[in-house]
Formats: C-alpha cells, sequence, structure tokens
C-alpha cells in the first residue's frame, strides 16, 4: 500500500475543495513546498499568498482576509506557526474567533534530520489552552481529508496538526464521515483502553495487535479531535476497561495525554500512562531512528499497557 | 478646504477629547495622551472620507479602518459614539466589567470596530488582509490604518510593510501617529526608529509629511494617497501626545495614567474653552 502523509492529503485536500469553495484562501511563509500548499497554488495561483518568511505577519494578514468572509488557510512548520506567531494566533485569530485554519505542518520529532530547533513538541499544548480553538491532528490522508472538511464547515479558529512523513492508510476516503468532538473507535476491549493520535494511531494499532496475541483485550481509540474532546468516549474507555495508555508525538506535558487525564481525573479517575516525549528537546537523525529513540514505539505502548493494567484497582 | 467644514471638524474634534477625558476619568484608566494625539486624523477619516454607515456597519463594500495602535480605544469609541455606532451612554462603562467598552477594541462586542487589536504591531498584517481581499474581489474600498510611532518598533511592521509593497496594495493608507514618545521617555532615546520617513520609503512606500492636527493637510494627504498606484502610502503625521490638554500635551506620563478628578475637571474645562471659542468663530 503506498504511503501518503498527512500534509500531502493536506495539500491535496486543499485543491479539491478550493474548487467547490471559492471563498478559500491559502497563504505561506516560503514552504508551500514542504507543506504541500504549491498544489493549491497551481491550480488558484490569484487565491495563494506567500508571505515570505514572517509567520507573524502570516497570521495576522490571515486574519484580515477572514474579516472579509475569506476562509484562509495558513500553512508553515508547526514550530513557527504555534510558536513563533503564537501571540498573533491567540490576539489576532483566536481572540476575535476569527475563520483562519491553521494547517500546520512537520510538527513532532518525526521530521527527523532538521532537529530539535524544527521538531515542535509543544504545539497541542498551547494551541487547546487559547478558547474557541478547535484541535484537529488527523492520522492518516482519509481522515485528513476529513479534517480540512470540517475546518471549512467550522465557523472559528482551526488548528491542524500536519506530519511529513509517509503514513499507511488506516481509513478510507469516502467511507469515513469525522465530526467535531468525536474519536474514532478502531476496536472495544475491556482490558485497557489505548487513545493515540496523529502518528501515534499507527503505532498504536501495532501495539494492540501485539497486546492481543498475547491475550489481552484492548479498547483502541484514535482521536483525530483533541479540542473539543470526545469526553462520552474517554469516559466509556474508562469504564470498560478501567486503564489507558496515551500515544501522541508530543511533549508529554500538556499535550493530548494531559487532556485525557483532565478528563478522567474530573470525572472517573482511572490510572493514566502516557505515551509520548519525556520533557526534552527532539534530535537529528532518521525519521524511524528519531522515533525509536524517544520510544515513541509500538514497543513502549506495549510496555506502558502492561505498567498500566498493573495498576488497576 | 471651506473654513466652515474645517471649523466644524474642530469642533467634533473637541467633543471627542472631551469624551477621551470623561471616558479614562470614569475608568481610572486608560491612555488618554496617545489617544488625544490622532483626534484629528479620526475625525477626518470617520466625518469626511470614509464610506461608512453605522446602520450598516457589516457592508461589504464600506471603507474600513484599523486602530493598530489599540490602546487609543478612547479615541475609537468616542469617534463611533459620535458617528451612531454606539450610544453615547454607554461611554463611562469603558473598562468596567458591565460594559462592552473593552480596554482595548473588541470587534465581537463593539459594532464599527473591524479588528480587535492591543497586542501592538498586528494591525498593519491586518489592513494588508483586508486590502487583499479587496483586490481579489474586484472591490473598490480603501483600508486606513493607524500606527503609533512606539510601535513601529515592533518587527511584524516591517513584515507587513513589505508585504504592502509586494502586493502593491495601493488601496491601503497608513497614518503613523508621529508623537515622540512612548511609555519610557522619548523613541529617539528609547529605541529610535528614526529617520521613519526614510524607511518607509526605502520599503517601498510613497510618504507624505503633515501636521497631524491640521485637517488641511490631512485632507490634501488622503487625496493625494488616492492618486498613488501601485504603491501603499503612509501619512507620517506630526502630533502632540495629550494635545488639547495643556498639562498632557508632550508629556509622556501620560500614555496609560488617566486623570483623577481634578485633573479631569482641569481638562474638561480647557476643552470647553475651546469649544466656546470656536462656536464664535462660526
Amino acid at each position: 500500500m503506498a504511503k501518503i502523509a498527512t500534509r500531502e492529503a493536506y495539500g491535496q485536500a486543499l485543491a479539491e475543495f478550493g474548487e467547490v469553495y471559492k471563498d478559500i484562501v491559502v497563504l505561506d511563509a516560503d514552504l508551500s513546498k514542504s507543506t504541500r500548499t504549491e498544489i493549491f497554488k497551481k491550480k488558484f495561483p490569484e487565491r495563494f499568498f506567500n508571505i515570505g518568511i514572517a509567520e507573524q505577519d502570516l497570521m495576522a494578514t490571515a486574519a484580515g482576509l477572514a474579516t472579509c468572509g475569506k476562509i484562509p488557510f495558513a500553512s508553515t512548520f508547526a514550530i513557527f506557526a504555534a510558536g513563533r506567531a503564537y501571540d498573533q494566533v491567540r490576539n489576532s485569530i483566536g481572540y476575535p474567533h476569527l475563520n483562519v485554519k491553521i494547517g500546520a505542518s512537520h510538527a513532532g520529532v518525526s521530521i527527523g534530520e532538521d532537529g530539535a530547533s524544527h521538531q515542535m513538541l509543544e504545539d497541542i499544548a498551547l494551541m487547546r489552552v487559547i478558547p474557541g480553538m478547535v484541535v484537529l491532528s488527523p492520522s492518516d490522508a482519509a481522515s485528513t481529508y476529513e479534517c480540512v472538511r470540517l475546518a471549512i464547515e467550522h465557523e472559528g479558529p482551526v488548528y491542524i496538526r500536519l506530519g511529513r512523513l509517509g503514513v499507511e492508510e488506516i481509513y478510507k476516503k469516502g467511507e469515513l464521515k469525522l465530526e467535531l468532538g468525536k474519536g474514532i473507535v478502531l476496536q472495544k476491549g475491556t482490558d485497557v483502553g489505548i487513545l493515540a493520535t496523529g502518528l501515534m494511531v499507527h503505532e498504536a494499532i501495532k501495539a494492540a495487535k501485539m497486546l492481543q496475541d498475547e491475550g489481552f483485550s484492548v479498547y483502541l481509540v484514535d482521536m483525530p479531535c483533541i479540542k473539543p474532546i470526545d469526553i462520552d468516549l474517554i469516559l466509556d474507555v474508562a469504564k470498560v476497561t478501567g486503564c489507558i495508555v496515551t500515544a501522541e508525538e508530543h511533549n508529554i506535558l500538556g499535550g493530548f495525554g494531559s487532556a485525557v487525564s483532565e478528563v478522567l481525573i474530573q470525572n472517573y479517575p482511572v490510572p493514566v500512562k502516557m505515551v509520548g516525549v519525556n520533557d526534552e528537546f527532539g534530535r537529528s537523525g532518521k525519521p524511524e531512528d528519531v522515533l525509536k529513540y524517544y520510544k515513541l514505539t509500538a514497543d513502549e505502548i506495549v510496555s506502558k499497557a502492561k505498567e498500566v493494567m498493573k495498576m488497576k484497582k | 478646504m471651506d473654513r466652515a467644514k474645517e471649523l466644524e471638524l474642530k469642533k467634533i474634534a473637541t467633543e471627542i477629547r472631551k469624551s477621551i477625558i470623561i471616558q479614562t476619568a470614569s475608568a481610572g484608566s486608560g491612555h488618554p495622551g496617545g489617544s488625544l494625539s490622532g483626534v484629528e486624523i479620526l475625525t477626518y477619516l470617520y466625518f469626511v472620507e470614509m464610506n461608512i454607515d453605522p446602520k450598516n456597519p457589516k457592508d461589504p463594500n464600506r471603507d474600513r479602518f484599523v486602530l493598530s495602535k489599540g490602546h487609543a480605544s478612547p479615541l475609537l469609541y468616542a469617534v463611533l459614539a459620535e458617528k451612531g455606532f454606539i450610544s453615547k451612554d454607554e461611554l463611562t462603562g469603558f473598562r468596567q466589567i458591565y460594559s462592552n467598552l473593552q480596554g482595548h477594541p473588541d470587534m465581537k462586542k463593539i459594532p464599527g470596530v473591524e479588528m480587535s487589536t492591543g497586542s501592538l504591531g498586528q494591525g498593519l498584517s491586518v489592513a494588508n488582509g483586508m486590502a487583499l481581499a479587496a483586490k481579489l474581489d474586484g472591490k473598490n474600498y480603501r483600508v486606513y490604518v493607524l500606527l503609533g510611532d512606539g510601535e513601529i518598533q515592533e518587527g511584524q511592521i516591517w513584515e507587513a510593510a513589505m508585504t504592502a509593497a509586494h502586493y502593491k496594495l495601493d488601496n491601503l493608507t497608513a497614518f503613523l501617529d508621529h508623537n515622540g514618545l512612548q511609555i519610557d521617555g522619548k523613541i529617539t532615546e528609547v529605541m529610535s526608529p528614526e529617520p521613519v520617513d526614510e524607511k518607509f520609503k526605502a520599503f517601498g512606500w510613497h510618504v507624505i509629511k503633515i501636521d497631524g492636527h491640521d485637517f488641511n493637510q490631512i485632507e490634501k494627504a488622503v487625496n493625494e494617497a488616492k492618486t498613488i498606484k501601485e504603491k501603499p502610502t503612509i501619512i507620517i503625521a506630526e502630533t502632540v501626545k495629550g494635545k488639547g490638554v495643556s498639562f498632557m500635551e508632550n508629556e509622556a506620563g501620560w500614555h496609560g495614567t488617566a486623570p483623577n478628578k481634578e485633573q479631569a475637571q482641569k481638562a474638561l474645562e480647557e476643552l470647553q474653552k475651546q469649544l466656546e471659542s470656536l462656536e464664535v468663530q462660526g
């Protein structure tokens, strides 16, 4: 099966939706080859704006376009989208609740060789604490397409976290229909819950199979929507299994695992173990080497699952 | 501009100055200095130039004004009230918990506010976005934006300046409120952005320099800007921080300090005298 990166699916989705929604405009900061907004640019050159290496300007310009009825998709690397332009996203987009969609590519350590300066491990934390910001984190091409659709149909700011790495297809385009605030149940089980997002869904699927082969029953969930989060589903997993492992390509502080934990601790506390980057910066290497180095692997999910099952009351 | 028109505008400007004092004094908080320096600019834009209608604040073909130096919110609110976008009754609620009049402009809460601002350096980019939308849609509306001269220390302003020139935004006219002061003192002593005119020229802008309190010069500059093709224009307005209130003029201290009761009374008396002297003239 061919691998497609979520950034690639994003670029294709923009060009496709751009035909139907004439108000979509796309902005980039000299990274359109990497973010794949280049695809839209080739098709609709008059609706594409390269702002150059100026990400603060990128975000606030998108805000201005949004006040005039456009649906701007502003793209750059996640480190710059959520990091460098944080004030602009918060004050010019979030606070006035403007209809800007942020396509933040190259998130996580899997970008590989560029190293720590570019490996964004804080963006889920930063974006989800902006009131009214929708935070999406698709795991494959079909769910990326759906996230772009959700973003267009939603009135208000949306942050879409995308990856550089080619990934297997989990869902079939046309068969998957995502809803805001809803996770995807991949399989139901009773011994342990595994909630994963983005790239780590692929490792979670492998881990679930490994656990199954050892006789464990796994409740496996893909969470493409981190905010608003699927509270009902999280609680169902907790009630049915009694223990949960979360997995994300992000610092374990403040990200997806934290978001899940916030729901549990306030409603139905169960033990949680988190798979993610252990509050460190990234480093250079081949993507597969870097992922192994930071234990963003199926093996680690299996290990944490066994630990958390032991913690069950 | 004929004398009658100019006199009318001066009267409106004086009323707006009174409102700035009343708002900040009522709140015990706010930014009078930098609000008072921009009065003539906004008075001209809202009462002569801009195609806007308080009965139709979301008209897609309207002219837009972005207050990039968002702390001058009392100025904007005074103008919006005078123009009829909001009620004058609201003004004494400035910065209070029960009021819509937020300390810095909030486009969600206040009709007539085109963009929420407050964090400096972002309004020019936003204005560019509005101007780009006009070009894309083949619309004729113009976009105006007011920048502070301390604000242009923010790097993003220069990013936006590049963008405006690169995209040939000749439907954008910026004003620089060149009052020479920021919180910690003179802009030339804190972090000098001078020479501002040469900087904007180097960034590809058409530059006009005026006395920012002279309606005739403002009119001439705004009209000149409308004739410039393929370039954005910045009107560098030489202004006085705290203009109109004798003890506030040219004082950095009045940037973000509200007048107390006695000071407000003194200021309002001065402004009332100015108004009466204008009334005698016309």
